[in-house]
């Protein structure tokens, strides 16, 4: 089985790194998202050939986090997905579907575990 | 340049078995763009880790999709299983894979039967949905569900297969065979299903990788990727070649499909000629800590678990990213240019499955 690394950057860092991976021919396989004590932890999965590779931010609320639409152009779903669904202010993302991409009732449902507060 | 119109495609068409919405833009009859909108029946089912400890939560893992349902538990469990360092017996790996490749073929005859429905072909569609119940007649005998299994736990599986039916499943098997080569050569040959299919929603091999596809959708243009190949369960022991096609276009992707069920049969007679006598399952105790990326071969393409686990028994996160997800973005890529009247056919050879995207 292919090893697995996670190098954790600061979300400034994140075009710098997926840019490095798109000319190393990585491919994006993933982006999955995870509610922390400090905000919503963010998993870049990339591949090539055996070798798969996560980039790690923490979103904190109020942070800006530049999409890497501009780099990796089929991003944009997660990135509208993670955007919905965990309410990470995801910037620049093309296409941008505005929380319109799913059809649910509630706002941003998995952003903070049921009984916590700031849900 | 022509008059610009949208039409809403879906979320209730005549070829799609689960609801998506389309919004198509069109200038006369030629799709310049399409929208998508999902999550008319997101289930949250990631979210119900929060509530079922990580036992449990097998079976949840389970119902994400009917058709991949084995699948989906076996990818959980791998994940689990990696994060405690569980080695898992090799027979029951052996039974995983067995029942891996029957789900793929199970799921490819559905989809081929769903594309002979969408061009109008009722009696190849219900020759393929026939042959189909085959292999959900083996499904039924040796796990005691058609639908969803329940055989896949964490550590191993919950029931074995013993000699006597295995030896069966190869006779069926070959009987299947016999009957799948004849089905197969009016879906590669009938020049109505060529008229319709051939130079359709083309994606180059080029665009497959810069749009992120997975799986056939992937492989008819010519890409190498095939989680098999990264030798989880039994696969590392067996001889396995990607399908590959080259013309990216619908016809290429039915033919990946249709060559696939070859090979799954040969995977699993390979199955059957290597399985070792052995425990099916081992113990596992105390709780899992750590977090683990797995990714395995779906009938539709590649499928991302991630799990991570914090010591107790309920899990912090559970995340399954499905390959009909993946292979949106290179959907809504070969539609621009296509003709109104081709979209149903060409949105069916993605073999969408919204049950999966809707987790």
């Amino acid at each position: 089985m292919a090893q697995q690394t996670i190098n954790t950057i600061s979300p400034n860092e994140l075009l710098a790194y997926a840019l490095r991976l798109k000319n190393a021919n990585y491919r994006l396989v993933a982006i999955s998202s995870s509610n922390v004590e400090n905000g919503i932890e963010m998993s870049y999965s990339f591949d090539s050939g055996n070798d798969f590779v996560n980039l790690r931010i923490i979103a904190r609320p109020g942070d800006e986090i530049e999409s890497i639409s501009s780099i990796y152009s089929y991003s944009f779903l997660y990135e509208n997905e993670i955007k919905e669904l965990f309410g990470v202010n995801i910037t620049g993302i093309s296409p941008d579907y505005k929380d319109k991409l799913y059809r649910i009732s509630v706002k941003t449902p998995f952003n903070a575990k049921e009984g916590d507060n700031n849900g | 340049m022509g008059k610009e119109t949208v039409i809403p495609f879906g979320p209730q068409h005549p070829v799609l078995p689960e609801p998506i919405h389309l919004d198509l833009v069109l200038e006369d009859e030629t799709v310049v763009e399409a929208i998508p909108s999902i999550g008319y029946i997101h289930r949250g089912l990631e979210k119900l880790v929060e509530k079922k400890d990580y036992q449990q939560y097998t079976y949840v893992a389970e119902r994400i999709c009917g058709i991949c349902s084995f699948m989906h538990g076996m990818g959980y469990c791998m994940s689990i299983e990696s994060i405690m360092g569980v080695q898992v017996p090799e027979r029951a790996e052996f039974l995983r894979t067995i029942w891996a490749e029957l789900s793929r073929i199970h799921s490819h005859m559905l989809w081929l039967g769903l594309l002979a429905d969408a061009l109008g072909f009722e009696s190849l569609f219900m020759h393929s949905w026939r042959l189909r119940e085959q292999i959900l007649d083996i499904f039924e005998e040796t796990t005691g569900g058609r639908v969803i299994f329940s055989v896949c736990d964490i550590g191993g599986v919950r029931r074995d297969i013993d000699s006597e039916t295995l030896k069966k499943i190869t006779s069926i098997l070959d009987g299947f065979e016999k009957e799948y080569s004849e089905i197969t050569k009016v879906f590669l040959n009938d020049s109505s299903v060529i008229l319709r299919t051939q130079g359709l929603g083309v994606l180059s091999k080029q665009a497959a990788f810069e749009l992120g596809a997975v799986g056939p959708m992937a492989r008819a243009s010519g890409i190498d990727i095939d989680m098999r190949k990264s030798g989880y369960a039994a696969y590392g022991k067996l001889k396995i070649e990607p399908i590959l096609e080259t013309a990216g276009d619908c016809y290429a992707r039915t033919s990946v499909r249709i060559r696939e069920v070859f090979q799954s049969i040969d995977l699993i007679r390979q199955c059957i000629a290597m399985i070792p006598e052995g425990e099916i399952k081992v113990k596992v105790s105390g709780n899992p800590n750590g977090e683990y990326f797995t990714r395995l071969e779906q009938p539709r393409g590649e499928v991302l678990y991630y799990v991570k686990a914090n010591g107790t028994k309920f899990l912090d996160r559970v995340r399954v990213r499905t390959p009909t997800f993946a292979n949106i973005p290179a959907l809504l890529e070969t539609l621009k240019g296509c003709q109104l009247a081709d979209v149903p056919v060409l949105i069916l050879t993605i073999d969408p499955c919204i049950s999966c995207t809707e987790r």
